[in-house]
């Protein structure tokens, strides 16, 4: 179910951008039509497998790969010594092509394995048959090696040294304000501990992709990526040019950040490039669960100082979260968690310490909500908390603390945009409508959670985005733009976009994307950022053609151009609608006088230079969405099962382009945070992974959907295309957190821990039964 | 590795067209469909758990990686290529295009598979219906709510059509 909102007067008459209308990518995926990466095929092409560690921990003393290359049929093995000091090193991945530092990863292990299912050698042969052959051939001898498998045991001295400066990958620290002083004030002090978990992206469509060297010696890759501009890091990988990589990214089968790394690029660039034959690798679900980082757990310990009336006077946070292996995005997802510790809250005293550590766990790395979300759990936990030991409504303290347009944040960033926090909790509350009755064994509750989420990358990344856009002669409307689509409608936004702008109807515009040769460079799909920033290049570079066309139009009619509008396939003067001409007619015209149709136009974010060491204190995003989730759920108190009945999430997204897209993306969420919520968990022991598919890891299916709903609202205050607000990870933002508080309310005590297991809920009523008991006992003492 | 001598010919109906294609004992339908074109028919898991590689099988949705090719054998295989097409869509095409049922798209062609499966047996299916029909059907983009709210749409389209028709 959907419901929009309108906010403020649009800033513009809009004609498509606003309506639900039908994506462009959505009738081919429904007649089958569509080809992901995976479902490509070459002449002459190889099949790749890849040889991994059986152990997270360990020296390699030999490898041998004679076997294997003596097989019939296998083309090419390559280990490390066959690819000498080859690194790989985090590209920041986008415009700048700036490396973070301390992120230098083999790209095959050499003398040491650091994580279970380390890639080691690299097989490609006529048929995956024979190649999953000879990678049971390759014979490794292995030497003893001690890991560490816990963030806090790794930063004590004399652990295993596995990544970073004494496996510290990053740390932070801000200090704001005077938060002894705040803590004087406070008349009540709550103080907890949360835990989240490692949880997995789920992706339907394993990595998968194709390479070839052609006869310009380009290497091409089309693969399934969030992020073609991995181009430069792969060429400096392999030592060749930057302008010898072409990658293209098909439509990606999902990505939600777990496709935001390299994740196979790096082994078909390779392999291609040491054979000169096309090589295709698709990885099983199980090589899918450990080839990309997945998300990082964190320890989340909050003190919070509050006056009787609710207000905060003074918090103190404290963030552990375990990197694995390499570093990867790390010091990127703890900064989010970092600069997000008091949620969308005004706090002026405000003391935060987070470090991330390496350890031998699987990597983690970008997941929708990067950092922000695991501090939602514990952030809104503790409002709910504090509103129990106040006596308040969990309502009123969040109004009584919500941080306004005009605050400065966490980092002393001024907050620019709408805040409509308390509108979205109210909406969301408001349409849970009427409670359902519980028993003595089946224990309703209700829960909200409101968030601060950025959009649009880190300030100091300097981010930027390009797109070209031209009109045909026949009408027709080309958008050329790299941005990758991993299914939230990036592409068909786009068209969208130029069809508003140039008076198309959206059927006459194609988006040429993915490919960072061919296309102007987008930057990436993360940080719910294409729309923002892709979004306002398209618009850009339409509205420099519509400028052009009108100008010629202006001539021809003998007015001015702002007394020209083009809509519904024609140019016409306004106070005279029969005086115009159809679009191709003056896409016609203005060609044969040689007038520019097309236009390259470039948007840029807003830039930083970054946060002061000692304080913490800069501009770090360029802007924020706000939001809430409200839920209720059915607890049953005797198997310990939660059942969320009813999931809603209410969301200022600035502008919606397409209503029916931004409510896919808060359904969606509602149950991968449900997901995280209850039953979602990677399990190691020691290192290795022990839920390596769907049978033992499980994610939502069709059973567990609730009752969900969208509500949009439109603020049209975002610094996006019509004052549109980034929205992929918002809507994901607060949805675990808002269960997790409905779960409190029905018990009546928390699960600090996630996923809130029947095990974890049956240990929460024995703790408060516990508890209950002592009480008296306690008193008269 | 493939044995030739121990592979035969496996003779199927697929979309109403014949194949004919050599398979081994171990192959399974999903790799015999798939090398031999119908990519539509996605890979998602390799063991049953997710529901991407859903066919019709002799009118039954099943996985087809976990069903041998050999035990296809003489079939009547329907992919979601086969349920509709842009010139002649199926109403549950339709609906999942209309309703904004379709994101990453990935697991659609099985869902759609299902989905007929269930309105073939059921033309007036309840939510409940509905939610066994497709539990074994991973989606991660949607949150499944208007995959739902497409069957029931396309569902009340065929009890018209066939009201129509009658």
């Amino acid at each position: 179910m959907l419901e929009t909102l309108a906010g403020g007067a649009p800033n513009v008459q809009l004609w498509q951008v606003g309506k639900p209308l039908i994506r462009k990518d959505a009738p081919n995926k429904a007649y089958g039509n569509t080809l992901y990466a995976g479902d490509l095929m070459m002449p002459g092409m190889l099949h790749a497998k890849v040889f991994r560690a059986d152990r997270p921990s360990a020296k390699i003393v030999r490898v041998d790969a004679t076997k294997a290359r003596a097989l019939a049929g296998v083309r090419c093995v390559l280990t490390a010594w066959d690819l000498p000091d080859r690194l790989v090193v985090t590209d920041i991945p986008g415009q700048t092509g700036g490396k973070t530092k301390n992120t230098a990863q083999p790209i095959l292990a050499k003398e040491r394995v650091r994580f279970f299912n380390e890639p080691i050698a690299l097989i490609a042969a006529d048929t995956e048959e024979i190649a999953a052959a000879a990678r049971d051939l390759i014979e490794v001898e292995y030497a003893p090696l001690p890991g560490v498998f816990d963030p806090v045991e790794a930063l004590r001295s004399g652990a295993p040294q596995v990544d970073g400066d004494a496996n510290v990958v990053a740390a932070y620290r801000i200090r704001k304000g005077d938060v002894a002083r705040g803590f004087a004030e406070a008349d009540v002090i709550v103080e907890n501990r949360f835990r989240t978990q490692v949880q997995e992206q789920a992706f339907l469509e394993p990595e998968a992709g194709l390479a070839w060297m052609d006869d310009k010696d380009v290497l091409n890759i089309k693969v399934s990526t969030q992020v073609v501009e991995h181009f430069r890091a792969i060429a400096d990988a392999i030592g060749i040019p930057h302008n010898r990589v072409h990658v293209e990214a098909m439509y990606v089968g999902g990505g939600f950040g777990g496709k935001e790394g390299l994740t196979i690029e790096m082994m078909l660039a390779l392999l291609a490039y040491h054979t000169r034959r096309p090589v295709r690798l698709i990885l099983t679900r199980e090589e899918s669960f450990v080839n990309h980082g997945n998300r990082h757990p964190f320890t989340l310990e909050y003190r919070t100082g509050v006056k009787k009336d609710g207000k905060i006077t003074a918090l103190e946070v404290r963030l552990t979260a375990d990197s694995g292996a390499y570093s990867k995005l790390s010091p990127y997802v703890l900064l989010y968690a970092t600069v997000g510790a008091p949620g969308p809250y005004r706090v002026d005293n405000l003391k935060v310490d987070s470090v991330v550590a390496a350890t031998n766990n699987l990597s983690t790395c970008a997941f929708r909500g990067f950092g922000t979300m695991q501090a939602c759990v514990a952030y809104e936990g503790q409002m709910d908390e504090i509103a129990k030991r106040l006596g308040m409504s969990p309502l009123e303290l969040r109004r009584r603390n919500f941080i306004q347009t005009g605050d400065k944040n966490a980092t002393g960033q001024t907050i620019e945009s709408a805040v409509w926090s308390e509108q979205c909790a109210v909406q969301a509350l408001k349409a849970l409508g009427e409670p359902a009755r519980g028993d003595d064994v089946i224990k309703i509750g209700r829960g909200l959670a409101c968030y601060q989420q950025s959009y649009g990358r880190i300030r100091w990344f300097k981010d930027s985005s390009e797109a070209w856009v031209g009109i045909e002669v026949d009408g027709t409307v080309i958008v050329r733009c790299a941005v990758t689509d991993i299914g939230a409608g990036q592409s068909s936004s786009l068209a969208q976009i130029a069809a508003e702008v140039l008076g198309v109807p959206m059927e006459k515009v194609v988006t040429y994307f993915g490919d960072c040769t061919l296309n102007p460079l987008a930057g990436t799909s993360s940080a719910s950022r294409a729309l923002y920033m892709s979004g306002n290049a398209t618009k850009l570079a339409a509205t420099k053609v519509r400028a052009n066309l009108l100008e010629w139009a202006a001539k021809h009619f003998a007015v001015s151009p702002d007394e020209l509008q083009l809509a519904d396939f024609r140019v016409f003067v306004v106070d005279d609608p029969s005086r115009g001409m159809p679009i191709d007619e003056l896409a016609r015209e203005c060609a044969a006088d040689g007038v520019h149709r097309h236009h390259l136009a470039m948007f840029r974010a807003p830039t930083s230079e970054g946060l002061d060491p000692e304080t913490g204190q800069g501009d770090v995003f360029p802007d924020f969405t706000f939001g809430a989730h409200a839920c209720e759920v059915a607890v049953d108190t005797e198997t310990g099962e939660v059942t969320v009945l009813k999931s809603v999430g209410a969301h200022d997204v600035g502008q919606s382009l397409n209503p029916q897209s931004v409510a896919g993306q808060i359904e969606g969420s509602a149950l991968m945070g449900q997901g995280f919520a209850l039953c979602e968990e990677i399990v190691q022991h020691n290192g290795v992974l022990v839920t390596p598919s769907f049978s033992e890891y499980l994610i939502p299916t069709a059973e567990d959907v609730p009752d969900t709903k969208a509500i949009i609202l439109e603020s049209r205050s975002g610094l996006g295309p019509f004052g549109a607000k980034g929205m992929g990870e918002p809507a994901f933002a607060p949805v675990a957190a808002s269960i997790a508080n409905a779960v409190a309310d029905a018990l009546g005590v928390r699960v600090f821990e996630l996923p809130i297991t029947p095990e974890r809920v049956i240990n929460a009523l024995v703790r408060k039964e516990a508890n209950t008991a002592n009480a008296p006992a306690s008193q008269s003492a | 590795m493939t044995n030739v001598d121990a592979s035969k010919i496996i003779k199927l109906t697929i979309n109403g067209a014949g194949l004919e294609a050599l398979a081994g004992p171990h192959h399974t339908l999903l790799e015999l469909l798939r090398n031999n074109g119908y990519v539509e028919v996605k890979c998602g898991c390799e063991k049953g758990d997710c529901g991407a590689c859903a066919v019709l099988l002799d009118g039954e949705a099943v996985d087809a990686c976990l069903t041998l090719a050999w035990i296809a054998d003489g079939g009547d295989v329907w992919t979601v290529k086969g349920i509709g097409t842009e010139s002649k869509p199926h109403p549950l095409q339709k609906a999942f295009i209309e309703e904004g049922s379709v994101q990453c798209g990935y697991c659609i062609p099985g869902v759609i598979v299902a989905a007929k499966a269930l309105l073939d047996r059921n033309p007036d299916p309840s939510d409940a219906d509905i939610r066994v029909a497709l539990s074994g059907n991973l989606c991660r983009c949607t949150g499944y709510t208007r995959i739902f709210s497409a069957i029931h749409k396309a569902a009340e389209e065929m009890r018209r059509e066939a009201l129509t028709h009658a």
